[in-house]
């Protein structure tokens, strides 16, 4: 129910007096509104800024966040008002809504920032009132149209394993994937090039023999047959190409650059099947102005053409509108010609549709002279229609333009984006951003894991100098980050690790288990660096710090006394060094026993560096285990990777 | 002087018509009858209506200060002029009862809360008619009642007019009931209706027919008292 209409419903009930003479049967009971709450106002503080309403304004719309019990959750019981953490410039069409009935769409307002103020509110767009419709729509196309040019840039992310089809299929599409698909590109734009210009020079008059001019085609036959022969195979070839490589053939074959392309090379087929008959010679003379379209092929290659083309379709209306209204004019112009100028003798005009040709002529003031009216009459209409020519002609055509360069310049903004420059500065300005926080992560660590065994040396200084004071959310981040490492096994570790580590594990001769592609870019993936096992899966090791873990729990008891790994240091020496190390091990005493007795086995997967010592023999007990390793790791400074593995 | 045939003759006229058109571009040439246009221009779209105090009519009606204040936001907001045509009122009420169309019975309703006849609902009226039927006696509700089927205001309700009545009533249904609408549904119930409350069996309800034969239904008692929580 709309607004305002929600306070005449006593009024409605009221209204209904009327029926109840009239009734037959008795009426049912009326609700009771046991809830007797006199109206009151409701504070709604959207980022400092205090709105205030009546409680039944918002009462309005129920399936609203404000209309609902939602708006419970924001409630706020020391001040009494309820918070929303929000744009204020935004809440104000949106609360203008519950008090009008309307929702009205600010222009200054960004279109996305808008939107999603509107789904946090519970208000769906479509009831923009019609007033604002038409500008919120608008905005969100164009809005679209931004968003489909981005994932166009991101298509040129080569995706891994893409199929032989696929390849082909994106090489046609974006040329600039790959050198082989630029080298096709240009060939193809040459040799179309070539075609056309084959076709005009055919044409050309050289030579004359027996006071006939001659062609160029009629007296080079075989050249320009074996040079529209080299063309069509191209087309040919690069016809069926991207037939095999589509992903759908047959919405291929529909789309109108498929049909150009049949259509270009067709005529030459027809052109071999057919003999020299002369009465089908006029059809092949037909069938050779089709070679014409070759040029449409152009428009793969020109992107002014394509914009053009989308520009036509996209003002069909206004198209049709202007041819419908210049056929008007035409069928009346010409009418009123042709009978001004039937009295005059030996005149051109001899019936209408004849005059259709001065009138058009006329219209569109390129005035041949071919035709002229002779009549007084005849020469007042006709400057009449020259004159209103001018004004159907020019009327559709700004919005032809005007669409025009809307779409002009959305391609420019595409292009200038593609740019090389623009583009990688902005992904590695975000790389950086993102990596800050992965890098603060694993420097936590280290700074932990050195904490730590400074603990245990007793070193308040050095303790104090890298304990770093860390917000709460970060630490609890890191804990998040820690716990993903122990539940899958695996460990953060930076870029230049990951490749290291990739090349180095080649070299591995115990390698069990192959690297698996991380999901995050060379962030994650000790997975050359830790060895595996091969029963006793990793998560063993990775007992989360101080948490029992009951997985890790069960899995601690050792499967074989082969080699198992449970955990490894893993250090990378140089400007980062990278502790990853289960900490469970130092907590977890009870399960040293069990270790140790493996220990004897493991082997440590230093792959070419230093192998510190004593990473094979552990302390008395567990707990002390640890300083030998830490004494090693913190004395090691090779820029080799080091890994300890921490039994 | 030129010899000019029919079709000359047009041309001529059309471009002495022309002529005229560029002549009054440059104002030099005012047209016959042109005056009118100004003061159409001039308008004036909006007739703002202020009630009476709010002390006013809390002593001619019976609601209290908060409940006035709440109808009167009401009405407001939807009139925001102050007073209630019948367009307006029309489509208020069309919004309760999506299905049908309600119409008809809106206008019956507008005739009846229209007391001073002007064509327009102010807000007095509108506290009036509500102060009646929410807050008045159950006579004054029937008399009330009475007054919105008594079309002509001429003392007495004829069956056309019932008829007129009943079927407006019935539009609002719309055409999805269950069981479903007959056509004659209306001419039954107007039977019915006068079958009850026409004591003398002379065609028409009059006023006292029309209350007495109301006390005597206990439906119709019931019903009344529905009234009273509505506000």
């Amino acid at each position: 129910m709309a607004a305002g209409v929600a306070a005449w419903l006593p009024f409605a009930r009221a209204a209904a007096i009327g029926w109840m003479p009239v009734a037959n049967c008795p009426m049912p009971v009326a609700p009771r509104d046991h809830s007797k709450r006199q109206d009151e106002l409701i504070i709604l503080n959207v980022s400092g800024r205090r709105f205030q309403t009546w409680r039944t304004t918002l009462d309005r719309y129920p399936d609203t966040l404000l209309g609902s019990s939602e708006k419970e959750f924001f409630y706020n019981e020391e001040a009494k008002e309820y918070f929303f953490d929000r744009d204020p410039e935004a809440f104000r069409s949106v609360l203008n809504f519950y008090r009008t009935g309307k929702l009205h769409y600010p222009r200054a307002e960004c279109i996305q920032a808008y939107d999603e103020e509107l789904s946090f509110f519970g208000i769906i767009p479509e009831i923009i009132g019609d007033c604002c419709y038409e500008e919120y729509k608008d905005r969100k196309r164009e809005n679209a149209e931004r968003l489909q040019d981005d994932q166009e840039d991101k298509k040129d992310f080569k995706p891994p394993n893409m199929t032989f089809r696929e390849t082909i299929w994106r090489a046609f599409e974006n040329p600039h994937t790959s050198t082989m698909a630029l080298v096709f590109y240009y060939v193809t734009g040459f040799f179309i090039a070539i075609s056309v210009l084959t076709n005009v020079v055919e044409t050309v008059p050289c030579g004359s023999t027996s006071q006939k001019d001659i062609s160029c085609g009629q007296r080079y036959t075989v050249a320009f047959f074996c040079m529209d022969t080299a063309c069509v195979m191209i087309f040919t070839v690069e016809y069926l190409l991207r037939l095999f490589a589509a992903p759908s053939r047959y919405l291929f074959m529909r789309s109108v650059m498929s049909i150009i392309d049949v259509v270009a090379i067709f005529p030459y087929y027809i052109g071999l099947v057919m003999t020299d008959n002369e009465d089908v010679s006029g059809a092949f003379v037909t069938l050779r102005v089709f070679r014409v379209f070759r040029i449409f092929k152009f428009s793969r290659h020109s992107q002014g053409l394509r914009i053009l083309g989308y520009t036509l379709k996209s003002c069909a209306s206004e198209l049709g509108f202007l041819l419908f209204s210049l056929t008007m004019a035409i069928i009346i112009f010409a009418t009123v010609m042709f009978y001004a100028e039937k009295g005059s003798s030996s005149t051109k005009f001899t019936s209408i549709p004849a005059s259709f040709w001065y009138t058009i002529v006329t219209m569109t003031t390129l005035g041949y002279g071919d035709m002229v009216p002779k009549t007084i009459a005849g020469k007042i209409f006709g400057s009449i229609c020259s004159l209103s020519g001018v004004l159907v002609i020019a009327l559709p055509v700004p919005v032809i333009v005007s669409n025009f360069s809307r779409i002009y310049h959305q391609n420019q903004r595409a292009d200038k984006r593609r740019a090389q420059k623009v583009q990688k500065a902005r992904l590695a300005r975000i790389r950086i951003a993102k990596k800050g926080s992965s890098n603060a992560y694993l420097q936590t660590k280290r700074n932990g894991l050195l904490n730590e065994l400074l603990d245990l040396t007793a070193s308040e200084e050095e303790q104090q100098h890298l304990n770093k004071t860390k917000s709460l959310l970060e630490s609890q981040h890191h804990h998040l980050l820690h716990c993903l490492e122990k539940t899958t096994g695996h460990d953060f570790v930076d870029e230049q690790l990951f490749e290291q580590n990739c090349l180095e594990g080649a070299l591995q001769p115990y390698r069990s288990r192959t690297p698996s592609t991380s999901s995050l870019e060379g962030m994650t993936g000790t997975c050359c660096s830790r060895r595996t096992k091969r029963s006793v899966p990793l998560p063993i090791a990775n007992a989360p710090a101080s948490h029992a873990h009951p997985l890790a729990l069960t899995h601690t008891l050792p499967k074989s006394p082969g080699l198992q790994e449970l955990s490894a240091i893993n250090i990378q020496c140089a400007e980062k060094q990278i502790h990853s190390s289960s900490r469970s091990n130092l907590n977890m005493q009870t399960n040293e026993v069990d270790r140790r007795n493996c220990k004897q086995q493991k082997v440590t997967t230093a792959i070419i560096s230093i192998q510190t010592a004593n990473t094979g023999s552990p302390a008395e007990d567990g707990g002390h285990g640890l300083p030998n390793r830490g004494a090693s790791v913190v004395t090691t400074t090779s820029s080799n990777i080091i890994k300890v593995s921490a039994l | 002087m030129l010899n000019l045939d029919g079709l000359e003759m047009i041309a001529v006229l059309v471009v002495m018509g022309l002529f005229i058109k560029v002549l009054e571009q440059f104002g030099l040439f005012e047209p016959v009858g042109g005056e009118d246009s100004i003061e159409d221009d001039f308008e004036l779209s909006t007739v703002c209506h202020r009630p009476e105090g709010l002390d006013k009519l809390q002593e001619q009606s019976k609601f209290t200060k908060k409940e006035l204040q709440v109808l009167y936001r009401g009405f407001k907001n939807e009139c925001p002029s102050g007073v209630v045509n019948e367009e307006t009122f029309k489509l208020i009420y069309s919004q309760f009862f999506p299905q049908g169309d309600s119409s008809t019975y809106a206008h019956f309703l507008f005739e009846a809360f229209d007391t001073n006849k002007n064509g327009s609902v102010s807000f007095e009226d509108f506290v009036a008619g509500l102060n009646i039927i929410l807050r008045g006696s159950i006579n004054d509700r029937l008399n009330w009642a009475f007054n919105l089927y008594d079309l002509n205001k001429d003392g007495c309700i004829t069956k056309e007019e019932m008829l007129d009545i009943m079927k407006s009533i019935y539009d609002m249904m719309g055409n999805y009931t269950y069981p479903c609408m007959q056509d004659d549904a209306p001419r039954e119930h107007v039977e019915n209706f006068f079958q009850k409350m026409d004591r003398n069996k002379d065609g028409v309800v009059t006023i006292d027919e029309f209350i007495e034969s109301c006390q005597k239904d206990e439906n119709i008692m019931q019903s009344m008292q529905l009234f009273e929580n509505v506000i």
